[in-house]
């Protein structure tokens, strides 16, 4: 992993291949190809496989990204078919218009 | 659970995971449902979340239940240091594998909603930590903080049932706790979901003196305690107080108990109170209840048996002296262990805290006899009605443990001798009543004691004087005057005036024997003097029939002689 230099460090936490998880893993994927090219890392967390990594992150919904940098962490719940939402709670929108 | 069609209901009992709360599982005959969520309900501060770490504290130390505790709310360090207070060491728990704490933080502001989502994740924490303590106890303290920190209402009512579907299947036994709402039980009415069992927590403040009540509002599939009862919080966490024994069926000896004074002891045929029965000693202020109670309890010291004694007006020590200005000495059966007391201001707190003082120390001191002086100070801290409520049920206690007590009660001085409230809430639940009061009469008070009651047992009508003196009391014996029994200066006079008669009537005995004898004297004179009288008068008539008998002797020779002479 080169979490150390990626300036955008994602985390999805998922429970099982659902339709959701796929889903989101599917749209986070193309939102930051598309907006932080080559400036992001995602980390994929199951967990059904991986139950005790819940509560670190205070993972309560399923699936929900998380920010991990840049500060201040932020987390986004729900399939992120939303993707104005997704954007505007990463704060990513304010940064490529700027 | 399902009943089985073949069993009868009355051999059926529903299953029951034992809270560990003292007092609720009494009014929830058993515990809360096993393996069913139930419901604690309530507004802020009236401790919900303390009622559950309890359940699951007592779960592991008592009954080996491993717990699970799900905060919404507070952090586990947080947690861990309230509890430390009521003697609880959490990480310890924790150590051992017994308890895991999960705090769970909602925090609006750092999540965002986008798109279709569930609440798996909490699902997998919650089986998480279940499996890996092998849980039985769960507990979820707030739910509702979801509502505050996710907007799809929709969904979280959807996860929310299937949360309680989960639990049920997982076969844990769990609390869920909820903020009372403004017309229903919880502010997002969880009790549509949690239908098993539903238990309402409140905290009121009446005239200043709170008072934490609990109530069952719902347990299906089995019968429950349905009133209000009081409940506490003190350093060992909640205990409720239900009214022990709702029939009246416990046993009663007739064992005799001497009260102290052997004059008293006279007045009840019985030769004392029963074992386990109440005294109420009631009387104005100055009338020796105090005295009498004191006596009571150093005659149980003195047979070996254990008192405690409450009082609410004075500090042990200066009981101690005072008593020992009448010849009392109790420091010596505190020095054995025999007696101990225990004194506190009534405004100190609620009457419901004051029992369970009283049922603590009961417990632990395990007493035969207590005394309570006065009871009459615990009325001015509740109405009449929780004052009666709470003799009752410390009375029910009393009996239960088959314990003697004897309640002191000051009167308020009223001219028509009505009973006053503390009389008028407790006269009828005790089985002796014995009044001290003062007889006022010409520039002097007297003590007079009478019984107005004891079940039972035949006992005296009389009204005793009776005297505190150095050594003692001591019950006069009774003085009759013509008006009735005498008391003070009237026993005194009445006293004098029969002494004096007493004197009056030996002289003039004394004076009849001599008369008598003078008497007997002047008639032994006169019989000699007749007998003399009788004696000479034989003598003369002797004389003369001797006279007579010479004469004819002298006839008859005279005749002999003349008819020689022819």
């Amino acid at each position: 992993m080169k979490t150390q230099q990626a300036e955008w460090q994602l985390r999805l936490y998922i429970a099982g291949q659902t339709p959701k998880s796929i889903m989101a893993l599917a749209n986070i994927k193309k939102y930051a190809e598309e907006l932080l090219h080559g400036k992001y890392t995602i980390e994929i967390i199951d967990l059904l496989l991986n139950p005790q990594l819940a509560e670190g992150d205070q993972i309560l919904a399923v699936p929900t990204l998380v920010r991990k940098v840049p500060e201040p962490i932020r987390k986004i719940i729900g399939d992120l078919s939303n993707k104005e939402k997704v954007l505007v709670g990463l704060n990513i929108k304010p940064l490529t218009t700027a | 659970m399902k009943l089985n069609k073949t069993t009868t209901n009355t051999n059926f009992e529903f299953p029951k995971t034992q809270t560990g709360v003292e007092g609720l599982d009494e009014i929830t005959e058993g515990g809360f449902p096993k393996g069913r969520p139930t419901l604690i309900c309530g507004g802020a501060g009236c401790g919900k979340t303390l009622l559950s770490m309890q359940f699951l504290i007592k779960g592991i130390l008592d009954y080996n239940e491993p717990g699970v505790f799900m905060s919404f709310e507070e952090t586990a360090p947080d947690l861990t240091m309230n509890v430390k207070s009521l003697g609880f060491d959490l990480e310890k728990l924790k150590q051992e594998k017994k308890l895991v704490i999960d705090h769970v933080r909602v925090e609006r502001s750092e999540i965002d909603e986008a798109g279709e989502y569930d609440l798996e994740g909490l699902f997998i924490r919650l089986g998480h930590a279940i499996d890996t303590i092998k849980a039985k106890r769960v507990v979820l303290d707030t739910l509702e903080s979801l509502f505050a920190g996710l907007d799809n209402q929709a969904i979280l009512r959807a996860e929310l049932r299937r949360l309680f579907m989960w639990l049920k299947e997982k076969g844990v036994t769990a609390i869920i706790t909820g903020e009372r709402g403004e017309a229903t039980l919880t502010r997002q009415g969880l009790e549509e979901y949690v239908s098993d069992c539903v238990i309402l927590l409140d905290h009121r403040v009446i005239e200043q003196v709170s008072t934490r009540r609990i109530r069952i509002v719902k347990y299906r599939g089995s019968t429950h305690g349905t009133n209000e009862y009081p409940f506490l919080i003190d350093e060992h966490g909640i205990s409720v107080l239900p009214i022990t024994s709702l029939k009246l069926d416990n046993k009663v000896s007739s064992e005799i108990v001497p009260t102290g004074i052997p004059e008293i002891n006279e007045m009840f045929h019985g030769g004392g109170f029963y074992r386990g029965s109440n005294i109420l000693v009631s009387g104005t202020a100055g009338t020796a209840k105090t005295t009498l109670a004191a006596f009571f309890a150093n005659e149980q010291c003195k047979r070996k048996e254990r008192v405690i004694y409450f009082a609410f007006e004075e500090s042990p020590d200066q009981l101690i002296r005072n008593m020992k200005s009448i010849g009392l000495n109790l420091e010596q059966h505190i020095k054995k262990g025999l007696l101990l007391i225990h004194s506190s201001r009534p405004s100190l707190n609620g009457l419901e805290l004051h029992l369970l003082t009283l049922r603590k120390l009961i417990k632990e001191f395990k007493p035969s006899a207590i005394v309570i002086d006065p009871i009459s100070n615990l009325i001015s801290v509740g109405s009449a009605h929780e004052v009666r409520s709470m003799m009752v049920r410390l009375i029910d206690m009393l009996k239960i443990n088959n314990i003697t007590a004897m309640f002191t009660s000051l009167n308020q001085q009223n001219e028509n001798r009505k009973p006053d409230l503390a009389e008028d809430s407790i006269s009828s639940l005790v089985d002796t009543w014995i009044t001290v009061r003062d007889m006022e009469g010409i520039g002097e008070r007297n003590r007079g004691i009478y019984i107005i009651k004891s079940r039972g047992m035949h006992h005296s009508n009389q009204v005793r004087e009776f005297v505190i003196t150095e050594n003692g009391v001591k019950l006069l014996d009774i003085e009759f005057g013509p008006n009735g029994i005498l008391t003070g200066v009237a026993r005194k006079t009445n006293q004098l005036n029969k002494k004096v008669s007493e004197l009056k009537l030996q002289d003039e005995l004394n004076r009849k024997d001599r008369e008598i004898i003078r008497k007997r004297n002047v008639l032994e004179a006169n019989i000699a003097a007749l007998r003399n009288e009788f004696e000479s008068a034989q003598e003369e008539l002797n004389i003369l029939k001797a006279n007579e008998e010479l004469q004819s002797k002298l006839n008859v020779q005279a005749h002999t002689n003349q008819k020689k002479k022819k």
